[in-house]
């Protein structure tokens, strides 16, 4: 269990790019993805805005070559790019070479096609193909299969912690010897199914969300897919291979309060964090940013917001929520924040908060509202909390 | 990485909930598809609270309360579930919700009770356990993930015991959509003549199952779990035997040392072929099957463990759970491997001992 973790490749795609440097790119312009709804066919699409991938499904499939005969969902698409993208930065060239996993955290998985042809699979012989593409294993597989992994597969699925939750097992799978290196995160499409959900929740904002603000009111949701490439030590010292980072530390703890809402004062936040804190054998003011869940709810941002101030008291690392960039991506937001943790390390970056004006009257901090560029950033902080009570925190370091 | 069965709470579609019985009574299904016998829910949750549940959330807080019940642990170090398709029925309540009614007047309670760790986390309120919580879904390796994870996190010192459970349930409204795929049987038939009926396809059935797993044996383990593995899609019957091999290797056993063999064999000509292989030409032990009794689904493989982990503890294998019955010897039940596999895809390997 002494066995170390590196993040060697990172992939995204997300409402703000289709790759890593046109994420980073429209985030050094304050370039959001929120906005109106243009390819999700949904009756709000007039009122509720959300950060979509610029890109239909057909031109994905086209972009990749991929067969068009195959029932490729939207949630499988979005994690095969950016997962072949995290393979390709962490140059390797033979998935085979090592013991390699595919871990994926996904929670609508093929409702985008079910929820299309749902009436038709219940009446007709029509779309059988879309049967099996419905489960959240599919688009893991299909990302497997079009890496060539073979070793281990497996889906997390806690709804808006999944990408961490894959992130968080994939490293104990490393440190345990099972595996040499993993591809973990998460993809989410876009679906009529859970912006209805979250919609009948009164959750949603129907102006661009405006996270850790005394007037927000809601989240916006986004869709999109993120990866890691984590290794082992033995694997990076073979080879030789550029390092990111280090995954240092990782914590997962249950709200037990209720399935959607979190404790006032952020228990379960707080647990993870302090989980992580402790298991990377870091003090509270070695961390320099915290990428929080932020969503841009009351409930969430008053939680994690009090949580933070009990972890860290006066030692407050800079703080932010990128989500007013990408939208609440769900399951894919795990991994989405944890690429965007890496490269605040590599980039010595700290991301700004869009649309903040006003502090909250409970919190005695504000976020980060400018890029922050040459900065000191050695120690991440990567909050994922979801329904369920599910929290997970990552904590990234310079190596 | 070694851990042991402290407690087991088995809803399914045979009468499992009385961990001193073994298939002492066995329905015979005669259904579309195998529905699980629920039981008295007052016996674990309120009244009040029962009336807001849905079926399958009664089910897993029942079934994890007879584990914990059965280990006699009352706040567990960890709470993992696994499942292939979820809440199924709220699923299609919202769904059909959305569709009919234009995305308009929406109700949220089936929306949120329809995402896969709804359970794990209906599980940790019921027993304010705020310990790690995770949830799998993943085909045939959910439970499989949901084992290796507390596998890890007791191996690690992350927790000295975990309940873990596999979920999954079959509607009408489901059983209708998956009816035309080639792996469900068109023909009615009566479920314990599962595999006589050589077609393609098999009969679906749900169950929720947990166990409650310790790093220490104690007085009340009903097996070792020693080790499992998952293989994702083979290529042949080949590099299974030599994935078998290898495993049984890695736990210093060897196929001679196995008293039990337990096959997710399910009826299905396609996909079965593996399973009589084995028996004929790789094994030579006795074996046991299950899938006519549990009916087929993602998570079956935890109804595969629980007849492993009962034959241990028992020291027998009912009559209805043999495989090969002509064959069947006499013999002490140390070492138990299952092995299952979900449409040929997703293989996997238990380990159990005494």
């Amino acid at each position: 269990m002494s066995k170390r973790v590196f993040v060697t490749g990172i992939g995204i795609i997300s409402g703000i790019g289709k790759n890593v440097e046109e994420n980073l790119q429209a985030i050094r312009q304050k370039k959001s993805g929120i906005g109106k709804i243009k390819y999700l066919n949904t009756n709000h699409k007039d009122t509720i805005p959300a950060s979509e991938v610029k890109f239909s499904n057909e031109e994905l499939i086209e972009w990749y070559g991929l067969d068009k005969k195959q029932p490729y969902t939207r949630a499988a698409l979005l994690g095969l790019i950016a997962a072949h993208e995290a393979v390709q930065k962490a140059q390797i060239k033979d998935i085979k070479e090592y013991r390699t996993g595919l871990i994926s955290g996904t929670t609508v998985g093929g409702m985008d096609k079910s929820e299309h042809f749902y009436k038709e699979l219940l009446t007709t012989n029509n779309h059988i193909k879309y049967i099996e593409t419905h489960d959240c294993g599919d688009s893991t597989e299909r990302i497997a299969d079009f890496l060539g992994v073979k070793d281990f597969v497996s889906t997390t699925s806690t709804a808006c912690s999944s990408a961490a939750n894959s992130l968080l097992l994939g490293a104990r799978m490393i440190k345990n010897n099972l595996l040499d290196r993993v591809i973990a995160g998460g993809t989410e499409s876009l679906t009529k199914y859970h912006l209805n959900g979250f919609n009948t929740l009164m959750i949603l904002d129907h102006e661009p969300c405006k996270p850790f603000d005394e007037k927000r009111k809601g989240l916006n949701l986004g869709e999109g897919a993120a990866f890691l490439v984590i290794e082992s030590e033995d694997v990076v010292k073979t080879t030789g291979k550029k390092v990111l980072c280090e995954l240092t530390g990782y914590g997962n703890s249950c709200e037990a309060f209720h399935q959607t809402a979190s404790t006032p004062e952020g228990k379960g936040a707080y647990m993870a964090m302090k989980e992580a804190l402790d298991r990377s054998s870091l003090k509270p003011e070695q961390i320099d940013y915290i990428n929080a869940h932020g969503t841009g709810t009351e409930n969430n941002d008053l939680s994690e917001g009090r949580a933070i101030e009990k972890l860290f008291g006066e030692n407050l690392p800079k703080i932010s929520s990128t989500k007013a960039f990408t939208g609440h991506t769900t399951s894919g937001a795990g991994g989405i924040e944890a690429v965007l943790s890496v490269l605040a390390i590599t980039h010595n970056l700290i991301f700004p908060n869009l649309n903040f004006s006003e502090q909250m009257k409970e919190l005695n901090f504000s976020p980060v509202t400018e890029l922050l560029e040459n900065v000191k950033v050695d120690h991440v902080l990567s909050n994922s909390f979801g329904f369920g009570g599910n929290n997970s925190a990552l904590i990234f370091s310079r190596y | 990485m070694e851990i042991f069965i402290k407690g087991i709470g088995n809803i399914s579609p045979q009468h499992t909930t009385d961990n001193n019985s073994f298939l002492d009574e066995v329905v015979n299904h005669e259904q579309d598809f195998l529905s699980c016998i629920e039981p008295n829910y007052k016996e674990f949750i309120s009244p009040i609270q029962l009336r807001r549940m849905s079926k399958l959330i009664k089910m897993g807080i029942s079934a994890s309360k007879m584990s914990l019940r059965d280990a006699e642990i009352d706040n567990p170090g960890a709470i993992i579930t696994g499942t292939g398709l979820g809440l199924v029925g709220d699923t299609e309540k919202f769904l059909n919700q959305v569709i009919d009614s234009n995305e308009e007047f929406l109700a949220p309670t089936a929306f949120i009770q329809s995402t896969h760790n709804t359970i794990s986390g209906q599980v940790a309120i019921a027993l304010k356990c705020f310990n790690y919580n995770n949830t799998y879904s993943h085909r045939g390796f959910s439970f499989e993930s949901v084992l290796l994870d507390a596998m890890l996190l007791i191996n690690d010192n992350d927790a000295e015991n975990a309940l873990v459970g596999g979920f999954d349930e079959i509607t009408p409204e489901h059983h209708s959509i998956i009816k035309k795929t080639r792996w469900v049987k068109n023909e009615k038939i009566k479920s314990l003549e599962l595999l006589n009926h050589k077609t393609q396809g098999t009969i679906v059935g749900e169950g929720v199952i947990f166990f409650t797993l310790s790093g220490k044996k104690e007085s009340n383990t009903y097996a070792k779990i020693k080790n499992i593995k998952t293989i994702y899609k083979p290529e042949n019957h080949q590099e299974i035997e030599n994935k078998i091999e290898q495993f049984l290797s890695e736990n210093g056993l060897t196929k001679n040392d196995i008293d039990l063999v337990v096959m997710g064999a399910n009826g299905n000509i396609d996909t079965d072929d593996i399973y009589y292989h084995l028996a004929d030409n790789y094994f030579n032990t006795n074996y046991a099957y299950f899938k006519h009794l549990s009916g087929d689904y993602h998570t079956a493989g935890a109804f595969g463990m629980w007849l492993a982990a009962k034959a241990i503890k028992h020291q027998q294998v009912p009559e209805v759970a043999r495989f090969k019955k002509e064959s069947f010897t006499d013999k002490p039940i140390k070492n138990v491997l299952v092995y299952n596999h979900f449409r040929n895809i997703d293989h996997s390997l238990y380990l159990l001992t005494q």
